[in-house]
């Protein structure tokens, strides 16, 4: 996957969990908490949804690199780069 | 009631609580096979209702759950649950200290603390964003009597308004960690309080539907006697006496009893068993149920919920104590049950276990008729005609919570903070093998357990996933 491509993965993945939310201006050096009505439960659901989608694991002790989009997308470049 | 099961699954989760269901669920809906075991005829746990003669239904503990219940349901069950959920508007205190109403929400507790209260608006606001931004990450050092130090010293009546709601809802006292005030005050200060309507046995009806669509296979009146673990790995478990071969269970049972008893003590870490020792479980509490004849109503200005106290201050023994003065009453009226024309009243108290099970035969009848009757004296300042009026009344004890649900002491809210983390160290001792239930006051009430579920049937299906690889516990 391209790095658009993975944008574009997790945009998927937050349309899914927060349907109510636009996201069509979401930026990407600002954390989702400071722009969208998150959670920690549907952090959870975004991890769950890596693996279910892309067989993604991702550790505990690193959920906090989902902090936003662009460090999202950073952390799954090189654990994507692969996903077809 | 074994019979047609694989001789083999992904998952066995033990105990069908709210917790229990839901990771069973959620590990279904993941592509895992689940087999769900439940010793009690019915699903649900402590979420669970009961019928008696004359067409009455009780609900054991749909007393009131945050907001957050909506999301949970509609995300990790199905819509319909969702639909289903209404907020309680008339949430009432009536204590020596204060007697008022609330649709409990932080707008109008702003209102009441600072108009009624006389509390600094900057205060009020600094409190409720405090307890607002703690993470149960966070360090642990203040005490919940510390925070209201903190914010209103002194103002035993502010710290009896915000305290006493939530000791009922999860047990909690002034001792325990500030954190875990903070989280569950705050998710119910989110948007209010809520019920599903439809009653308990709805709610578990619609949950099953989903977990048979789902393919879990369930299995209730079925206790399970071990979980058999060979070397430091889950190999499956034994109940009715055969053994179940199995790559994890997620046991919803009390955390203390899977650790010694099911499991037992052999294969752990001596350090971790101290830990697990000195785990506290919570309290346990006594119920008294009424139901009026059918057509028989009760004013609804009597409120949904209401926390009553006869006691001249907040304290937390006295809380506990046989020597009631607390009682939480839950009023249940026709739109409850959509459909049928009864109201209901459940009485609440948080109590202790040992002052009931020591007790012979005759006092501890004595006992259970002396709550119903004190119970009765009591409600008449809310329901003056309730005893002309009553058609069925009965009580239940800290036993009869532990015959139910097999909690240790009846726990009715499952263990102390430090349960947490004993609970989340469990497969770090042995590979495949998880707990989720009500643990550490936060992870416990209708939406701590449902959220709970997920969180533990997300590390699951990750070492699902994994499989074989994962070699965390297999060195002893």
């Amino acid at each position: 996957m391209t790095t658009a491509e993975i944008r574009k993965a997790v945009l998927d993945i937050l349309a899914d969990i927060a349907p109510d939310e636009d996201l069509s201006d979401l930026k990407d050096d600002v954390t989702f908490r400071d722009q969208l009505e998150l959670d920690s439960m549907d952090f959870l659901d975004i991890v769950m949804e890596l693996r279910k989608r892309y067989r993604i694991q991702i550790p505990e002790e690193e959920y906090t690199e989902l902090a936003s989009m662009g460090s999202t997308v950073k952390y799954l470049e090189p654990l994507m780069k692969d996903v077809e | 009631m074994l019979a047609d099961i694989h001789n083999q699954y992904d998952v066995v989760v033990v105990g069908s609580g709210l917790a229990g269901m839901t990771a069973a669920n959620t590990l279904a809906r993941a592509g895992h096979s689940v087999l769900l075991l439940e010793h009690h005829t019915k699903l649900g746990g402590l979420a669970t209702w009961f019928r008696r003669p004359g067409g009455h239904i009780f609900d054991v503990s749909l007393h009131g759950f945050p907001v957050g219940m909506i999301k949970s349901c509609r995300r990790y069950w199905c819509g319909e649950l969702a639909d289903m959920i209404v907020q309680l508007l008339h949430i009432r205190f009536d204590n020596p200290t204060f007697s008022l109403e609330t649709t409990f929400d932080r707008r109008d507790f702003t209102e009441l603390l600072t108009n009624r209260f006389q509390v600094p608006e900057a205060t009020v606001k600094e409190f409720f964003d405090t307890t607002r931004s703690m993470q149960f990450t966070d360090e642990q050092t203040m005490t919940t009597g510390e925070l209201f130090e903190r914010f209103f010293p002194g103002r035993d009546d502010v710290v009896r308004l915000l305290m006493e709601p939530i000791t009922y809802a999860n047990g909690s006292t002034l001792e325990d960690p500030a954190l875990s005030y903070g989280i569950v005050f705050s998710n119910f200060m989110s948007k209010g309080v809520y019920t599903f309507q439809g009653g308990t046995d709805r709610l578990i009806k619609i949950m099953a539907g989903v977990m048979k669509h789902n393919g879990v296979d369930v299995r209730t009146g079925c206790n399970v006697e071990k979980i058999h673990v060979e070397g430091r790995r889950v190999e499956g478990v034994i109940a009715a006496g055969r053994f179940i071969k199995t790559r994890s269970v997620v046991s919803n049972a009390n955390l203390k009893g899977t650790i010694f008893n099911l499991v037992g003590r052999q294969p752990w870490d001596s350090d971790f068993l101290d830990e697990a020792r000195a785990v506290r479980l919570n309290n346990s509490s006594t119920q008294v149920y009424m139901a009026l004849r059918e057509g028989e109503q009760i004013d609804e200005r009597t409120g949904d919920l209401l926390f009553s106290s006869t006691a001249p201050a907040f304290c937390t023994e006295m809380l506990l104590g046989r020597n009631v003065t607390s009682r939480t009453y839950s009023f249940y009226y026709p739109r409850t049950r959509p459909g049928q024309n009864r109201c209901a009243v459940v009485a609440s108290t948080n109590a202790n276990y040992s002052d009931w099970a020591d007790l012979g035969k005759e006092d501890y009848a004595a006992g259970k008729q002396d709550l119903i009757e004190t119970t009765l004296a009591a409600i008449t300042k809310y329901v003056p005609d309730v005893r002309e009026k009553l058609d069925w009344v009965e009580a239940a004890t800290p036993l009869t919570f532990e015959r139910y649900t097999k909690h240790l002491c009846g726990a009715s809210f499952g263990t102390k903070f430090e349960g947490l983390a004993v609970s989340r160290a469990l497969p770090e001792q042995i590979t495949g093998l998880y707990h989720a239930g009500s643990v550490g006051i936060i992870m416990s009430g209708w939406l701590g357990a449902v959220n709970y579920g997920v969180i533990v049937a997300n590390n699951v299906d990750a070492f699902l996933m994994t499989g074989n690889s994962q070699t965390t516990a297999e060195n002893p």
